[in-house]
């Protein structure tokens, strides 16, 4: 296993009364796919968003604890929580582009870093789009909204998007649910190849997605983390009871 | 025939019977106003201002009062959206996880939206004799601001609403500000609904009597300063149309028309406007 980019201890978040992620201690190793998994409303997705302080935008939320980012706990920071959240790529349930051209979601985080020679950016935006497999679908309508792409194409966009401001980590919350099989599978390829440079966090409920690639899993039960360990031992020789119905099929 | 069956047919009944008083009383507003203006909207109407004073001469039109209502729904509506915007943004991005103080504020310009227009004039006069200002334009748009930013905030804030989280966050995940995030992100998402707010709150500037009344005063003239009262068209109707001489209340009819196709024009372009910035926008 690769030394840890991520640490998180105690963690604790309510919102409002509600106790959503209870002691939460894990570690989220460097440039693998870390998968985080459990039935649905288990705080798997409250989790991965408390990464990059999502969290921050939902009322009554209230944190303790840390999460150390390369040494640095960002709970509780003087860094400006822009930097933080550009560390962070985020591919999201379903695709959310930016009410701009497609050349322009690309664009954007370059742009808002302050890199707007033309030139520089067309090279980028190629780039990019031809790392997430879609610039030969779409080099022809780079001025067209980014609306009118088709769902796969869009979450591509946002990958490639997010790949564009140069993150260290890309978190995805069930990227692939509301994809047509072509785009999950394309998708998750992507997310193979790019563990080589980036550590990913992904959130998942499909089991046999998270078999196929995960090196690390978090498996989580009531917003409690119930095993984690490394892929391999976690779905050979889980240890719980819990994990082992879960892994069983006996609920979701 | 059972209970349900008797139920469906009265509610459309009521719908169909409200549908047809509306529409018809609506028709029959538009239908008199033109029928007493439009005979007497003639280019002499549109182009020269009263002559030998507003209430008792007969020659002359009613330009004084277009350019000035046009002079101060314009200069309103660029205040409101000054102010406006910038509190709409700020509440549905940067203190929209301040759920408590947000709805304070909501429920307080639904308030000041509530307040009738008269006690808004009310106020200006206080304002301006607590200023030494004597009635002008000036005092008109400040008065006129105040009363259409609550309807301005409203209506951005409700197409605001509408933009979903997942956006939110994927604005902020790419590393914007929260200023980025308002009016790179949230700005551009709602255009065509921002467009429209911000239209019928000029519609309701333009419109307004009662909150001018004691604060633009009225003159024959076309100002030529801020600190000059200025005519205005709902209080051209309002002043001529009392007059005992026909020709007057004539001017009364056709500034009537004329607010008419303004508002008319307005709602139009609002259409077109919302339909064109709608290119960009994504529909989730």
């Amino acid at each position: 296993m690769n030394k840890p980019k991520i640490n998180i201890q105690d963690l604790n978040l309510y919102y409002g009364k509600q106790h959503i992620l209870k002691n939460i201690n894990t570690i989220i190793p460097e440039r693998q796919i870390t998968v985080i998994m459990g039935p649905s409303g288990c705080g798997k997705t409250t989790l991965m968003k408390s990464l990059n302080r999502l969290t921050d935008l939902t009322p009554d939320c209230s944190v303790s604890g840390k999460i150390m980012i390369d040494g640095q706990n960002i709970l509780n920071t003087t860094e400006d929580i822009t930097k933080i959240r550009k560390k962070m790529g985020l591919l999201a349930q379903r695709p959310y582009p930016l009410p701009m051209s497609i050349y322009n979601n690309v664009a954007y985080g370059l742009r808002i870093s302050g890199r707007k020679k033309r030139r520089f950016l067309d090279k980028r935006v190629e780039h990019y789009l031809r790392q997430v497999n879609l610039w030969n679908e779409v080099k022809d309508r780079l001025k067209e909204p980014a609306g009118t792409l088709s769902i796969g194409q869009q979450q591509r966009l946002c990958l490639a998007r997010g790949l564009a401001v140069d993150p260290e980590i890309i978190l995805a919350d069930e990227p692939t649910s509301a994809l047509d099989p072509i785009s999950s599978q394309t998708i998750e390829e992507k997310f193979k190849e790019l563990k080589n440079q980036f550590t990913i966090v992904m959130v998942t409920h499909i089991l046999r997605q998270a078999k196929r690639i995960a090196d690390y899993v978090i498996f989580m039960y009531l917003g409690e983390i119930i095993e984690q360990g490394p892929a391999k031992d976690f779905f050979e020789n889980p240890q719980e009871e819990i994990t082992k119905d879960y892994l069983k099929g006996l609920f979701y | 025939m059972d209970l349900r069956k008797i139920e469906e047919i009265f509610f459309r009944i009521l719908m169909f019977c409200s549908t047809v008083i509306i529409a018809v009383s609506l028709i029959i507003i538009i239908f008199s106003t033109f029928y007493k203006g439009l005979p007497h909207l003639t280019w002499e109407m549109i182009s020269k201002t009263p002559k030998g004073g507003f209430y008792f001469g007969k020659e002359g039109g009613i330009l004084n009062a277009i350019v000035g209502s046009l002079y101060l729904s314009f200069g309103a509506t660029i205040l409101a959206i000054l102010f406006g915007l910038p509190l709409a943004l700020f509440l549905n991005v940067h203190i929209a996880h301040r759920r408590k103080l947000v709805n304070v504020v909501r429920f307080v310009m639904d308030l000041l939206w509530g307040v009738p227009s008269i006690v808004y004039g009310a106020f200006g006069f206080t304002i301006m004799v607590f200023f030494g200002i004597r009635a002008s334009l000036l005092a008109g748009i400040i008065t006129v601001t105040l009363f259409i930013i609550p309807i301005m905030v409203r209506g951005i804030d409700e197409v605001l609403q509408s933009v979903p989280r997942g956006l939110h966050e994927s604005s902020l995940s790419l590393g914007s500000t929260r200023a980025e995030t308002a009016y790179k992100v949230f700005l551009k998402q709602s255009v065509p609904g921002v467009v429209t707010a911000i239209l019928l709150s000029f519609g309701r500037a333009i419109g307004d009597a009662a909150s001018i009344l004691f604060t633009t005063g009225y003159t024959d003239h076309i100002p030529t300063s801020l600190s000059q009262p200025t005519a205005t068209l709902p209080l051209a109707i309002f002043f001529q149309l009392s007059s005992p001489i026909p020709q007057v209340r004539d001017r009364a009819y056709a500034a009537a028309a004329v607010l008419f196709i303004i508002i008319l024009i307005i709602s139009i372009l609002s259409r077109f406007f919302s339909k064109r910035y709608q290119k960009n926008k994504i529909n989730f």
